[in-house]
């Protein structure tokens, strides 16, 4: 390629790359940054005091910890239950494999309202199976699992069908067993996009609303979780106390997050 | 000794393998010479055991190896694409046998650091394979392959990723390696000279058979099939014969079973000097000569001069013409 050629490239790649950052710049400011900053400017409308006494009731440390928890929880069985179903997924033979790879997106396309009214009859009161959960903290922690199903899959598949597979064989030529190669050669590979994964999921469970909210029963200091609660905030006409529920529960996420992404970066240190 | 008796490999309907038979003297260096598709890499990894046969056994020195996990073989591979472990370092790379053998610390860190001096990355230790170039990933695959003292190492064209003239350090560095370390070496290449430079023995297959097992030497004077001719080095046509461009000779009068040719072309390589001849018939010929062959003759395009082999015309020009179609 002639040195014109390439000048001409790069000229018209850095043009691209002004326009991109100035669409991207006011694409995340309408639809992320201002929306987020409306919730916390607010949530400080009625002043310091307002926002410390909306978040520091008893109920709303309730909801705030046990929704932090649960998601941690589905964040944590994510990440081993995605990983296996990936990697059955990549590796494993079985008739029907593209039908179940099909299906796993499914959660994401359902009505979480649906969802849960399905789980409520399946797992509730009147369930067929005799297993009723309805009204309890584990039925909070299953709706979100199965909403929040296809995060890890879906980051850790493409990684694992690009893993380098001569890698393993190597191992194998060298001495190790499956766990072993399994557990120092494979996982960490995967330790970047099972992070990102979980990092989804943990996200994605903190705000979930319309799976868990027939589902919980809404038990104060037992099943409410944090945006149920805001909700309850915003019927009963508190709008600064929802808002300001909902920024502390931003915040933590933004915390988690953080600290996953720190965690992903020490894990990938070597991947320069 | 590596034995392999009788070996047929299936791919669902293609074969892979067929009815292969190979064997590997001890302290050897072997090189598996083919085009790719030849079978040559399954091969391999049936003696590695990352694929087992369908049918026939792999012995190992006095062995049965065929249904032996390929943990428990001792052998050591070596990939085309290095297959490096990328998130370790060099030292946890070449460490990483030894290491699954439970071998004590201090005896891994010295171990390591040997063979370390031995490929020449003694100072790595603590770089990650992404801030080595191929080569030195090459060197890192083949330490730690030897780190395990395996009875037997395989090479599945380890320098077919490199650059042409890293390759042909390479290769170098790989046939003094072996004169110092002298482990049963098994090497796939698809390169001809490549095999010739540092194998002892070569067997070249082709279609997932072995066509012919030989020294370099062997192999390239004394080809059994037409195959083995053309891949093992350039040919041409003389009358109904295959014969080597530098086998041919040339003369002004004609001499007993020569052709009489017109020169067509004269390239003069230094030391070489190409000649391109149309036969009486039409057919074109090419012939090696020396400067001071061509300068005695006084070659010229449009001279008329006559041709005649100097080795003995070979019987595998008669044999089969249908193998001889195949690999054209």
């Amino acid at each position: 390629m002639s040195a014109l050629a390439v000048t001409a490239r790069s000229a018209r790649r850095s043009h691209t790359g002004a326009l991109g950052l100035g669409v991207a710049t006011l694409y995340l400011s309408v639809i992320v940054l201002l929306p987020l900053s409306a919730v916390l400017v607010r949530s400080l409308d009625g002043g310091v005091g307002a926002f410390w006494d909306a978040v520091s009731s008893r109920q709303a440390v309730a909801a705030l910890r046990f929704t932090l928890l649960v998601s941690l929880a589905t964040a944590a069985i994510n990440v081993a239950g995605g990983t296996l179903i990936a990697w059955v997924l990549v590796r494993d033979r079985f008739p029907g494999k593209r039908i179940v790879n099909a299906l796993i997106d499914l959660p994401f396309a359902l009505p979480t309202i649906v969802a849960g009214l399905v789980l409520l009859t399946l797992y509730g009161p009147r369930s067929p199976f005799g297993i009723d959960l309805a009204y309890t903290q584990s039925a909070v922690l299953l709706a979100l699992l199965f909403v929040t199903l296809p995060f890890v899959i879906r980051s850790v598949q493409p990684v694992l069908i690009e893993l380098d597979r001569e890698m393993e064989e190597a191992a194998l030529s060298l001495g190790a067993r499956n766990a072993t190669i399994f557990r120092r050669i494979v996982l960490p590979n995967l330790v970047p996009a099972i992070l990102s994964g979980a990092a989804l999921a943990f996200a994605r469970a903190v705000g979930e609303f319309g799976s868990v909210v027939l589902i919980s029963g809404n038990i104060p200091f037992r099943t409410q979780v944090g945006s149920v609660y805001v909700f309850k905030l915003i019927e009963s006409d508190a709008p600064v106390s929802a808002a300001a529920v909902s920024t502390v529960l931003l915040l933590v996420s933004l915390a988690v997050l953080l600290g996953i992404r720190a965690l992903g970066h020490w894990g990938a240190r070597h991947d320069r | 000794m590596i034995l392999v008796e009788r070996v047929t490999k299936r791919f669902g309907d293609y074969v892979a393998l067929d009815d292969v038979s190979l064997s590997v003297p001890d302290g050897s260096l072997t090189a598996l010479l083919g085009p790719s598709g030849s079978g040559k890499s399954t091969l391999l990894r049936i003696i590695g055991g990352l694929e087992s046969p369908d049918v026939g056994s792999v012995t190992i020195h006095g062995e049965d190896q065929t249904s032996v996990a390929p943990q428990r073989r001792g052998i050591g591979f070596v990939f085309q694409h290095y297959a490096a472990f990328k998130h370790m370092t060099v030292r946890d790379n070449v460490a990483f046998g030894l290491a699954v053998r439970k071998r004590p610390k201090a005896e891994i860190a010295s171990r390591v650091d040997e063979l370390l001096e031995i490929v020449g990355l003694a100072g790595y230790q603590t770089r990650y394979p992404s801030q080595l170039s191929g080569g030195q990933r090459q060197r890192m695959a083949l330490a730690r392959a030897l780190a395990v003292e395996p009875r037997v190492l395989l090479l599945d064209e380890p320098f077919g990723a490199l650059d042409a003239k890293v390759r042909a350090d390479l290769r170098e560095w790989l046939r003094k390696l072996h004169d110092e370390v002298h482990v049963t070496t098994l090497l796939v290449t698809h390169d001809q000279e490549e095999a010739m430079s540092i194998a002892d023995q070569i067997a070249v297959m082709d279609h997932s058979r072995i066509e012919q097992v030989g020294t370099p030497r062997e192999l390239y004077d004394r080809p059994e099939t037409p195959f083995v001719m053309r891949f093992l080095g350039p040919v041409t046509q003389l009358g109904d014969a295959l014969v080597r461009p530098h086998d041919i000779a040339l003369s002004v009068e004609p001499r007993a079973g020569s052709f009489e040719a017109q020169v067509a072309r004269v390239v003069h390589l230094g030391f070489e000097v190409r000649t391109e001849l149309v036969l009486g018939d039409g057919q074109e010929l090419a012939v090696q000569l020396t400067r001071g062959e061509a300068d005695e003759l006084e070659l010229a395009v449009g001279d008329i001069v006559h041709v005649r082999s100097t080795v003995l015309p070979r019987a595998l020009a008669t044999r089969a013409p249908e193998a001889d179609a195949l690999s054209a």
